[in-house]
Formats: structure tokens, sequence, C-alpha cells
């Protein structure tokens, strides 16, 4: 980006500097892009959450303090631009369905995959997972295992699905991630456990079946 | 030290990854690991999963249209304020 940091660049979008605009939307658009369509129903209706999000970004700009990341702000907007969108829609996505979801305690394996409280190890493997191939990381980047990985995703509740999307497909850190989704921590990480549980279980089934 | 089954592995290993236990939790996680080969295949199986999640192409421009979309309406907010 052009400018050293982001207090210039706020100062610039301020000033209605277009080439600030230009460089903001170029670092950040692609990544809220991807975000609102996370939320939305269709390609198009993500467009207009960017759109309706970067305006409401302009008009907030005087608002914007600096206490939290230009970026996390910037997205906090479209996810609330975007929840706002769906509810719209009748499809009304409340946070707090997101905190809803981690109260099942359900394991994220099947009780019969370890012994019971009668076996020798109570609680222990009936038998051990069998690991997935001697080139493990060739046959999990294949096409195949990519489009696996993206079916199970986009299968899983909406919680799971936003957090191991933000988490482990954009990178962002777990502070971010609580902070845009309105998250508590431990519920960030509860979302997040069940999803790659479901994801490894998705990969276990392909390779196991792949193997026989 | 009370040891954990596996079954416990299982739930603590997103705690464990993410550094989020307390370090008594986390030596007697690393403790069972020692010993159980079962639950160092299911840790590594979790930490290929995560790799492989990570390795998902995303598309890295906007289109062409919202792009210019998006400095049509910042233009409108400069003139309008």
């Amino acid at each position: 980006m052009l400018y050293t940091d982001e207090t210039a660049l706020v100062v610039a979008l301020r000033d209605g500097d277009e080439r600030a605009f230009v460089a903001v939307v170029e670092a950040y658009g692609p990544a809220m892009r991807r975000v609102a369509r996370m939320f939305a129903r269709s390609d198009a209706v993500a467009d207009e959450v960017v759109q309706e999000a970067w305006l409401g970004a302009l008009r907030g700009l005087d608002r914007f303090e600096g206490r939290a990341a230009l970026k996390t702000w910037l997205f906090r907007i479209v996810a609330n631009i975007a929840r706002t969108q769906a509810g719209r829609e009748a499809r009304s996505l409340p946070f707090s369905a997101l905190e809803r979801e981690t109260e099942s305690r359900e394991p994220v394996l099947p009780p019969d995959r370890f012994q019971g409280p009668d076996g020798r190890y109570p609680g222990g493997w009936i038998s051990f997972p069998t690991p997935w191939s001697n080139e493990p990381e060739a046959a999990l980047l294949s096409a195949e295992t990519r489009a696996l990985i993206e079916a199970t995703i986009a299968a899983l509740p909406t919680g799971q699905r936003l957090v191991i999307t933000l988490r482990d497909v954009e990178g962002w850190d777990a502070n971010e991630v609580c902070s845009v989704l309105e998250l508590s921590e431990t519920n960030q990480r509860v979302l997040l456990h069940r999803a790659r549980a479901k994801v490894r279980a998705a990969i276990e089934t392909y390779a196991t079946k792949e193997d026989s | 030290m009370t040891e954990l089954s596996c079954q416990e592995i299982v739930e603590l290993v997103t705690d464990y990854i993410e550094d989020a236990m307390p370090a008594g939790e986390r030596r007697r996680f690393e403790h069972h690991l020692s010993y159980c080969p079962g639950c160092v295949t299911y840790v590594e199986q979790i930490r290929a999963t995560i790799r492989a999640t990570g390795a998902i192409p995303r598309k890295e421009t906007l289109s062409p249209a919202l792009r210019e979309g998006l400095i049509a309406q910042f233009r409108l907010w400069q003139r309008d304020g």
C-alpha cells in the first residue's frame, strides 16, 4: 500500500483522495467481497453488500477513531450490513444464533470409536485412526480433496462455516474473528473445533474409501 | 496425575492447537501423546486438515463492474459528502 500507516490512509480518505480510496479497495476489497459472499445468498447480493459497506465506511470515517484496526472496522461493517440484508430477505441471521450453535455438547466423533466404561482402556480408541497416505500433503492438495473440503464447509451450520472460513481459509486470527462475528473466545473455539473435526472426518471417509 | 483418555484428547485438540489450555492440562495432553500413536495420528490429521483448508484458493480480484461501481460511488460521496 502507498500509505505508510493507517492513520495517514484514513486522513487521505477523509480528504477525498481517490488514490487512497483505490489503494484501500485493492487491499481489502477482494476479502470484503468474499466475506460478504459468505453471508449472502447470491453474487449479486454480495456485490450490493460491498457497495453499501463502503458507503457506510465513507460516511462513518469521521467516527473511526483508530482504536480498532481499519481492517477489523471495515469487516464489522460488512458483517453488519450482510446480516441486515439477510434479515430483509427473511433469512435472518442474528449473531446470537451463532452462540446458540455452541450449546450442544455432542462429541465430534461417534462414541462407538472408543471403548466403553468396561473396556480395557475406557475412552481409548477401539482402533487407531488410519494414517492417510505416505504422501499426505500431495493427496491433501489434490483437486478432489479441495472440492471435498469446500463441499463439507458449505454444508456446515452457519457459525461453524463462518468461523472455519475466516480462520482457516482466510487466515484470520482468533481475535479478529471474535470481533467481527461478535463471539466470545470460547464460543469461537467451540465452533472452530466442530468445523475442523467435520472436515477431518470427511477427508478420513474419503481417504479410507480410496485405500480399500 | 489423572490420565486423559483418547476420547478426551479428541475433544481437547483445538484448545491444544490454539494454545488455550492451562499448563497442567497441556502437560497431561502431551504426556498422552508420548505413548498413544492413535492420538498422535489424530492430532496430525487435524493439522493436515488445517493446512489443506488453508490451501483453498481465494478470489483475489474484484469484478471490474464492482470496482468501477465503488469508484463511482466514491466520487459521488466526495462531491456530495
